[in-house]
């Protein structure tokens, strides 16, 4: 076999064509100068630099000091990239992240951002933001429904696939994630959004008041309550409200009072089902071992939490612990065989509620006894 | 539609109009003195109005003071419309003489309207404001509720203050119709409102942390819904307003405005300031409406009124953004210019995408 035979390729890093002798019209070009090369080769002569081509040219230039000299510094580090090129850089990382559909899922996306950033999307009569909640909030509390409460869902069948419905359910917790692990489990599995009703300091605190908005819930009034049933929603209320969110974790699964059972009058006035919901795992997140009541008055908050790590780890005692979570809905209690004046009836109401109330007491029993460890 | 017995047959009417000197009752006087079931448009008010009177002819004259009653019994006036219900204190001389003109004012009128034989129709043109504005409101107010907070004092004391008389004269005077309209905030081009002159700012300030609903009504379903309870002589309160409802946050990305988010009691400190550079001015009523917002139910408005708005609550604001030069929108401008550069075949799936799920923002109707 004979020799391979040794094409030079390049210029070796120095200027021009490969003579190595003087920089090319081209590379003049780049340095910005017309005449300004001229003197750059009797100062520096091209062999003796070890830089790349450009650079030498362009600090020689510098040295000479006649001619404008073309530096990084001129150029704004985003203002340099056309358009052209982030489109480009868009467009490889759409293939990296979607796949190969990535072109409908990118206009899909982009069309989604132009929809939040003209304002042009749709809030209902409550300020329900319904494409915010699902691409966003639900996305945000699935993984910890999955992964860190890995919540247990029975009886999802009992919620009814359209119609207005009210979920009832026991509250705990410290703070209220029960109410958003129940709208997300409920989303995943039935694809209807629950719309919670809250208390009035809920739509006093900013941004808490104003996400619960967004995220589909509305004051706890009857008259939200029935307008939002009538109109065939999925309410959820929480009745025991802050004594049963915010009561000792010594007191954990006792149902506290229902209120004064507005939520049954407003099922019995608009004929819904009650569907009473026990959730088992969230007394457990935030262990409410004290309370500082004179704090929490000066701070207009109905209790201020102490936890086993609260405020002792300081915000890393805001992590809930990771209990296993179980969630059972219940049969429905149908409302709408009473009489039209059933919801004027105090006794009824009272009934009603009594009944609801000792079928989530009895079948939050009944989760514990089957639940192996708190944390299992 | 109820059809009263003693219903003012539509030919001749001699319609009485309060407030002229501003312009929501001048262009509303203005219009009715054109209509053809008009005979004849008495404009009264303190001072003279500024713009073109057309064919409305002028009385200077103080609703405060019994003249008013001489006024209707010589001119044989059968519909008054009551517009002079003045919303800020800034250029009438202080909150005295504001609550004086807003309540005295009505009392007066009232009270030579119950004496006029001849009156067979009151109009009053009342606020969405009445309802307050708080955390404990309901999302959506029927005619039926009340205020959660009963007002302490301002604009929305002095409306419920009026809306108080007029029932009372309601009741003392059964033979005539009266019509109480509670409108949402008005908005259009030419509107000069406070919440209008708010919106007018670039920044918009906002309330750190709140993101209100709001309602609006254009400008020309205002008169559209004056003319038309004048028409219909349908008595009884109604809330009107446009259809849906816009967040702030949505009005602001609408407007192409940038927001410039506040505290709460530093959004009660730069009023003052603001009031001073006379840009806006922000009364207590309006404070508590850009933090917590309103809703108000518009069923009545349409089954027993029957009136419908033309411009909902989105396109009220786009008519009002025409007037308005952007300020703001630079990530949409980025996005446009993104968008020019991707490959043709990402274009028009992007063109079939926004084609296809559209959102029903403008038509979507909102009891």
């Amino acid at each position: 076999m004979a020799d391979a035979e040794i094409i030079p390729l390049g210029t070796h890093g120095r200027p021009g064509r490969g003579t190595g002798k003087a920089p090319s019209s081209a590379a003049r070009g780049l340095a910005g100068g017309t005449g300004g090369s001229r003197p750059v080769r009797k100062k520096k002569p091209a062999e003796e630099s070890p830089v790349p081509a450009e650079e030498s040219v362009v600090s020689a230039e510098r040295a000479s000091g006649d001619v404008p000299a073309v530096t990084t510094r001129e150029r704004h580090p985003l203002r340099g990239i056309p358009a052209a090129d982030w489109a480009a850089a868009l467009d490889s990382a759409a293939k990296e992240v979607f796949g190969a559909d990535w072109e409908p899922q990118l206009a899909r996306f982009l069309a989604f951002l132009r929809r939040r950033l003209t304002g042009d999307y749709a809030v209902d009569d409550y300020g329900f933001d319904r494409e915010l909640t699902e691409r966003f909030f639900h996305a945000l509390l699935r993984p910890v429904k999955e992964k860190w409460f890995r919540i247990d869902v029975r009886g999802i069948e009992n919620i009814p696939t359209q119609g207005g419905a009210l979920v009832v359910s026991n509250h705990s917790g410290t703070l209220p994630v029960d109410g958003l692990m129940t709208m997300v489990t409920i989303h995943d599995h039935t694809g209807r959004d629950l719309r919670p009703l809250g208390a009035d300091l809920v739509f006093k605190m900013p941004f808490v008041g104003m996400l619960a908005r967004k995220g589909g819930a509305t004051l706890a009034c009857n008259e939200d309550a029935e307008r939002m049933l009538c109109g065939g929603e999925l309410v959820g209320v929480w009745p025991e409200g802050f004594k049963g969110i915010g009561k000792p974790y010594s007191e954990r699964y006792k149902l506290q009072r229902f209120g004064r059972g507005g939520f049954v009058s407003a099922a019995l006035r608009t004929g819904v089902p009650i569907i009473p919901l026990s959730v088992v795992g969230a007394e457990e997140i935030y262990p409410l071992v004290g309370n500082v009541p004179a704090l929490a008055k000066v701070l207009g908050l109905p209790y201020l939490p102490i936890t086993p790590f609260f405020p002792l780890l300081g915000p890393l005692g805001m992590i809930p612990l990771p209990s296993k979570w179980l969630m059972e809905f219940g049969e429905p209690i149908r409302t709408d065989t009473y009489d039209a004046g059933a919801a004027e009836d105090p006794m009824l109401v009272f009934n009603v509620t009594d009944q609801v109330r000792e079928t989530i007491q009895q079948t939050l029993y009944s989760l514990l006894m089957q639940r192996q460890s708190v944390f299992r | 539609m109820a059809e009263r017995a003693d219903r003012p047959t539509g030919a001749g009417r001699v319609v009485l109009v309060t407030g002229v000197s501003r312009d929501v009752g001048r262009r509303f006087a203005r219009a009715a003195a054109d209509h053809p079931a008009v005979e004849r448009v008495i404009g009264v008010d303190v001072v003279p109005p500024r713009g073109d009177i057309g064919r409305m002819s002028f009385v200077r004259a103080d609703i405060r003071n019994p003249v008013i009653a001489k006024v209707i019994a010589k001119e044989d006036v059968d519909t008054v419309v009551h517009l002079s219900v003045i919303a800020t204190p800034g250029s009438t001389g202080g909150r005295t003489m504001m609550k004086e003109l807003n309540v005295i004012g009505t009392m007066q009128l009232l009270a030579a309207c119950q004496t006029a034989p001849s009156v067979r129709q009151l109009v009053v043109k009342s606020t969405t404001t009445v309802y307050g504005a708080s955390n404990r409101d309901p999302a959506m107010f029927t005619e039926a509720m009340e205020p959660r907070r009963t007002p302490y004092g301002g604009y929305a004391k002095d409306v419920a203050d009026i809306e108080a008389y007029v029932r009372g004269f309601a009741r003392r005077r059964p033979d005539v119709c009266v019509t109480t309209l509670r409108c949402a905030n008005v908005l259009g081009p030419r509107v000069d409102s406070p919440l209008a002159a708010h919106l007018r700012l670039s920044p918009i300030p906002t309330v750190l942390g709140f993101d209100p609903r709001m309602q609006f009504l254009h400008e020309r379903d205002l008169y559209g819904a004056l003319e038309h309870a004048i028409r219909a002589a349908v008595p009884g309160t109604f809330n009107v307003a446009g259809d849906g409802l816009l967040t702030l946050s949505q009005v602001a990305r609408r407007l192409q405005r940038p927001t410039v988010p506040l505290p709460g009691f530093a959004f009660a400190g730069i009023g003052g300031v603001l009031r001073r550079a006379r840009l806006a001015e922000y009364t207590p009523e309006l404070r508590s409406f850009l933090t917590y917002g309103r809703g108000v139910d518009t069923s009545r408005m349409r089954d027993e009124l029957g009136f419908t708005p033309t411009y909902s609550t989105a396109e009220t604001l786009d008519d009002f953004a025409s007037t308005l030069t952007p300020t703001g929108g630079r990530a949409v401008g980025l996005l446009d210019e993104l968008e020019r550069h991707l490959p043709a075949s990402t274009r028009t799936q992007l063109k079939t995408v926004r084609a296809g799920a559209a959102p029903a923002l403008s038509g979507g109707r909102h009891g």
